[in-house]
């Protein structure tokens, strides 16, 4: 189960990639070659990142406790 | 004599008492019943504070007063906390008081106090524990209770500012009996509920006792424990509670929380415009870069030397061409001319043309004759010239 979110490109991880490829593009000192490619693949995660922020509405979750008080979620987790 | 009995001023000697009692008792918590009560026109209180067997003088400046949620009278028990000073001009002590409890009242607000001086001593509040907030928590983890408005502020604010995360609610009663156990087995649960980044622990403002269950040692224990970071968000900005001293972070309010735990959505998505934008002008410096390089070189002398060296090659290439096949003309004429000659030759040596010459074969019996002796008297032969063959008879042979 926590192995999942290793796994999942998160927000974070794209972002510090996007800023990681500005700093390298913005020094100028990898080929042409290797720039093209940075860029391309910055491109894509600028790309995923404003797609994965656009969902419009928030999702909520609600766990239900049953008789002995634990917790637990009445839909299946779709991840 | 006088002067050799070490004699001091009383100036000197309050002096000395005054630095030898203060640094003794710089903070002490005394328990008495207060009488002589009297509040100065200036805001100061002063009273005495008994017990059976003795009494201490005491005054609590204004400034503290104000911090005082009860009003003190004659006849009450309270529990002082405060620093032991000596008033030189009156040669007495007493007691600078800053806090004041009501004994036997506000027995939660002691409670309270005595629960948060054991778990400090414990290391519950370090700040090297804390944990820090994630700076983009996809999923979050709320603790609060299904009705109350805190749930419905950290929805709202949520949905303005980053309606893409994604929200996990553990429903839980926020105050009265089994508050605590239940929030402290939410944090829990979620712990090992998966892919959480940071949990909301908290409730709207309220009494003291309202928020009891965030007081609870239960609750700041699972708190301390909770491998998720925490924020606590319970009542409003002036009441702090154990659980806002052992989460992670603390947030004044429900709302608040919500602020702090998401970055807003369009700025986020603004910063990486900015980033794209950047990137394209980095990209677009650097082929430009290589772009007026190139065409520096291009016109560079070095740069054309080998262009230079393969022209040259190839007008030499073109003028040993031509001188080749001058050459290979001269040799074919003089080859023709040989072979006109030896055709010449060869046709003067042909036996047709030594016939024509005059000469003549002889054959006897279709055989050429080589020599006299081959024909003898009345023999017949023929006569081949040039031009005709004739039948002759030898008169006179060589053969008798």
């Amino acid at each position: 189960m926590t192995a999942k979110k290793v796994v999942k490109n998160s927000l974070e991880s794209s972002l510090k990639r996007l800023e990681e490829i500005v700093e390298t593009l913005e020094r100028g000192e990898t080929s042409l070659d290797d720039a093209v490619n940075l860029y391309e693949e910055g491109v894509q995660i600028s790309k995923q990142c404003a797609e994965k922020l656009k969902a419009a509405e928030l999702k909520i979750k609600k766990l239900s406790r049953d008789i002995d008080g634990q917790f637990t979620l009445n839909e299946p987790d779709e991840a | 004599m006088a002067s050799e009995k070490n004699v001091i001023t009383i100036t000197e000697l309050t002096r000395q008492i005054k630095f030898s009692l203060e640094s003794s008792f710089p903070r002490v918590w005394v328990e008495g019943e207060i009488s002589n009560f009297k509040q100065h026109t200036s805001g100061h209180l002063y009273f005495t504070l008994k017990d059976e067997g003795a009494q201490l003088s005491a005054l609590m400046w204004r400034s503290r007063v104000a911090n005082l949620t009860f009003q003190p009278e004659d006849g009450m028990k309270v529990i002082v906390r405060g620093s032991i000073t000596v008033y030189p001009p009156r040669g007495n002590y007493q007691l600078d008081a800053d806090q004041i409890q009501p004994l036997g009242l506000g027995e939660l607000q002691q409670a309270f106090e005595r629960l948060k001086r054991k778990l400090d001593a414990e290391g519950l509040f370090d700040t090297d524990h804390k944990k820090p907030i994630p700076e983009f928590p996809e999923k979050i983890g709320i603790i609060t209770s299904e009705t109350g408005a805190a749930l419905q502020d950290i929805r709202s604010v949520l949905s303005r500012r980053h309606p893409s995360v994604e929200v996990v609610l553990a429903p839980v009663r926020v105050q009265g009996a089994g508050a605590a156990e239940e929030i402290a087995g939410a944090i829990k649960y979620l712990n090992q509920f998966g892919g959480i980044d940071v949990l909301i622990v908290g409730r709207g403002g309220g009494s003291l006792e309202d928020l009891w269950a965030f007081n609870e040692e239960i609750v700041a224990r699972a708190i301390y424990a909770s491998k998720i970071p925490i924020i606590s968000a319970v009542g409003h900005e002036i009441d702090f509670s154990i659980a806002d001293f052992t989460a992670d972070m603390r947030a004044p309010t429900p709302s608040a929380a919500a602020e702090l735990v998401v970055r807003d959505r369009s700025e986020l998505l603004e910063d990486i415009g900015n980033m794209c934008y950047t990137m394209h002008g980095a990209l677009d410096n650097q082929v430009s870069g290589l772009r007026e390089r190139t065409a520096g070189l291009v016109t560079s002398y070095s740069f054309n030397r080998p262009k230079d060296l393969v022209r040259k090659f190839s007008q030499r290439v073109d003028e040993l061409d031509r001188s080749l096949d001058i050459s290979y003309a001269h040799a074919a004429q003089r080859v023709h001319q040989k072979y006109s000659s030896l055709h010449l030759q060869l046709q003067a040596l042909s036996p047709g043309g030594v016939l024509k010459r005059g000469y003549a074969i002889i054959r006897k019996e279709g055989r050429i004759v080589s020599s006299a002796r081959l024909l003898g008297t009345n023999d017949l032969a023929d006569i081949q010239l040039h031009d005709g063959t004739v039948g002759v008879k030898v008169e006179k042979g060589h053969l008798v």
